[in-house]
């Protein structure tokens, strides 16, 4: 850590006023919560390297742009939230990984985690991502194929088996059962004797993408968002290191949509969901820290660091001047970044790993909190352990040999980035005052504004990639006949983990007290009846008694009903 | 005389939410100056034979990524020629591994689109398997 000294010699020029005020109140605080990693940064020529530049020093900038982007870590946050940037702390390297069994991806985990990795992040199948058992007919063909299969608590105690929740973060990509996947990991984790309370990491729970892009839902949109704001205000109660949701862009990008559309919808998503949250009941500053965001990271490398620079320029604004926040921590937008899985070309497929190094260097450059790397051959097929590895160890790259994090925000005040950043966020105040006008998400939803602009986005990239107006490597340009840079072996999931899950269920419902079963089921029902009731608790009580996944979805479907999509096509 | 609009069926089989990719593709041939009807998400094979028989149409495309395909195509195959559909090509497209294709093939798939195919092949292909002409 460095001494009080150091961090006091300010350049003497004529930003003194406002560096002093940075050292002062942002960055003296955040080095003595959080010391740097090393008493001094130095390029792999042993170049010094300071922790902050800002032209202003030397001449280059000008002192109005250094106020008006401001230094890291302090508002607008343009130049991220941390005063130290990587510094300080590593981004989280979380790997979304999931198939097959549990004990299957159980198996994956402590792989990864043996290999560096530093958080973990579950990938479900789709029947539990529509809250669908294993052994219902509308699974079949689908259990353990594209994550993994869980059902009841019982899965997810060897999910989780052997592995620290209480020190290792976990994040679950769930969202229309989310709350009854979340009861069951709360279960299992208090069965294992371990307080809700310690446990860190994040429920995606972000039902608004749902209907916008990826469409796995169960409940219409209303009913669906009383069960998300039963998660805040449980987790603002009981667990004060989780995050509540994940307010993610990623499908909405893969679903088509440009940069500026990624930011504009998910941000009013995040709008929504906080007027959800205070109408309920809450006060702002008591969920909003608690939020936190995901987005993609595609291939226009200075498009991408803008979006994310963008992003906590508005959020800030939004937090302080629409809601009134007051807590800092509700002003900062923390978010996870994972490479475009669209952008993956089954063409070449090695050189995959070079498209998501570049994605993943424009995530870190944009100040990302945590980070996935797709593997190589997910144009495929889920990747194989190889494949996530290698996915891994390009994170491990970036962080530990490019030198990109040995200052914070390098690429800040590049002209080009800045004007990038400021057009990404007026496009998204543009886009916030249609939706606004319409009454807000939910009737902008209903009424598929942002899923046509999502699918004539889409529209018009595939066409300008057919006019050869952009080219895609291996694709519409520099193909190879013979295609000798070779198929990888790919991850196949048999039907054996079908029948074994069917086995499992089986013996569950076999052995369990049916009337306990029963029981918290009806006052389940009977509570999501009463909007007074949080229903997570009720859930926990049905996580316990070994109600499974699809039980506990369809008490609530006579209550909420089911959500039709509207044709939009 | 003008040729009658080839009559085409996209659906999205089995619980994958995944529909950038066919929602492209209709409006393509559409654009093309084809009939398209498609009969949005999670259709059982049920659903999309009948559909197939209902709208008459001579060709039915399946959009799948998640993995399903090894069970889904052949089940709608069957059902298809069990309502007598035995002249209606079946096409997709998705995330299948090319290993899969020829065993795919074999058990009447006409085509396999991978990710990259431009919508332009997919519109030639169809116009030079379906006979447009009774």
């Amino acid at each position: 850590m460095k001494s009080e000294k150091e961090i006091g010699e300010a350049d003497g020029s004529a930003d003194k006023g406002l560096r002093q005020r940075w050292e002062e109140e942002y960055l003296r605080p955040s080095l003595w919560r959080m010391p740097e990693s090393r008493e001094k940064f130095s390029t792999v020529s042993l170049r010094p390297i300071e922790r902050v530049y800002t032209g202003v020093d030397d001449g280059r900038g000008d002192e109005s742009f250094a106020e008006r982007i401001g230094y890291p870590g302090m508002p607008p946050y343009t130049r991220g939230i941390h005063p130290t940037g990587y510094r300080g702390k590593l981004w989280t390297m979380r790997q979304f990984a999931g198939f097959g069994s549990a004990f299957d991806t159980n198996q994956r985990f402590r792989y990864l985690l043996a290999h560096g990795q530093t958080g973990l992040s579950t990938a479900f199948d789709l029947p539990t991502l529509m809250g669908y058992d294993a052994d219902h007919p509308l699974s079949e063909g689908e259990v353990g194929k594209c994550g993994v299969a869980i059902s009841s608590r019982e899965d997810m105690e060897v999910l989780f088996d052997g592995i620290p929740l209480d020190k290792v973060t976990t994040s679950m990509t769930i969202n229309a059962p989310a709350s009854m996947i979340f009861a069951f990991f709360l279960a299992a984790a208090e069965r294992r004797g371990i307080g809700i309370a310690a446990l860190g990491g994040t429920l995606q729970n972000d039902i608004l993408k749902e209907y916008i892009a990826q469409k796995e839902w169960i409940y219409p949109p209303r009913p669906a968002m009383r069960l998300v704001v039963d998660t805040f205000k449980f987790c603002a109660r009981e667990m004060p290191k989780w995050n509540s949701i994940s307010i993610s862009g990623y499908h909405i990008r893969e679903a088509g949509a440009t940069a500026a559309q990624e930011l504009a919808f998910t941000l009013r998503d995040g709008i929504e969901y906080v007027e959800h949250g205070i109408r309920a009941g809450l006060a702002v500053d008591q969920f909003a820290p608690r939020l936190s965001f995901f987005f993609n990271a595609h291939n226009d490398f200075f498009e991408e660091i803008a979006k994310y620079r963008a992003a906590r320029r508005i959020w800030y604004r939004v937090m302080r001047e629409r809601f009134g926040a007051t807590d800092p921590r509700s002003w900062q937008l923390r978010f996870h970044a994972q490479t475009a899985g669209v952008s993956l070309t089954v063409q070449q497929p090695i050189n995959n790993i070079v498209r998501v190094s570049l994605q993943a260097l424009a995530a870190v450059l944009g100040g990302a909190q945590s980070l996935h790397c797709d593997g190589y051959d997910e144009a495929l097929a889920l990747p194989t352990e190889r494949a996530a590895l290698i996915a891994l160890r390009t994170q491990q790259i970036i962080a530990h040999e490019t030198g990109v994090t040995n200052t914070v925000d390098p690429v800040g005040g590049s002209w080009f980035l800045e004007k990038l950043t400021d057009d990404i966020e007026e496009e998204t105040w543009e886009y916030f005052r249609k939706i606004d006008a319409m009454g807000g998400m939910i009737e902008a939803i209903e009424a598929g504004f942002p899923q046509r602009e999502i699918q004539e986005s889409a529209y018009q990239y595939q066409r300008a990639v057919e006019r050869g107006e952009k080219t895609i490597v291996g694709v519409n340009d520099f193909r190879l006949e013979d295609d000798n840079l070779g198929e990888p072996n790919i991850l196949q999931i048999d039907e054996t983990v079908a029948r074994l899950q069917e086995e499992r269920l089986a013996r569950l419902r076999r052995n369990r007290d049916n009337s306990a079963v029963t029981r918290s089921l009806d006052a389940l029902k009977r509570g999501a009846l009463d909007p007074a009731v949080n229903t997570m608790p009720l859930l926990i009580d049905c996580a316990h008694a070994d109600c499974t996944l699809g039980e506990m979805c369809d008490a609530l479907r006579p209550v909420f009903g089911e959500y039709q999509e509207p044709d939009f096509f | 005389m003008t040729e009658p609009k080839i009559r085409v069926l996209l659906a999205k089989p089995g619980l994958d939410g995944h529909d950038r990719g066919v929602k492209v593709i209709a409006r393509a041939l559409r654009d093309a100056g084809m009939e398209v009807i498609y009969t949005g998400l999670r259709q059982t094979p049920e659903q999309i034979a009948t559909a197939a028989l209902q709208e008459d149409v001579q060709i039915v495309g399946l959009s799948i990524l998640s993995g399903a395909h090894m069970t889904i195509f052949p089940r709608v195959l069957e059902l298809m020629r069990e309502k007598g559909l035995d002249d209606v090509l079946l096409f997709g497209g998705g995330i299948i591994p090319e290993d899969d294709i020829p065993s795919l093939k074999s058990r009447g798939v006409s085509e396999i689109f991978l990710p990259g195919t431009s919508t332009e092949a997919i519109v030639d292909w169809i116009r030079e398997h379906v006979k447009t002409s009774e």
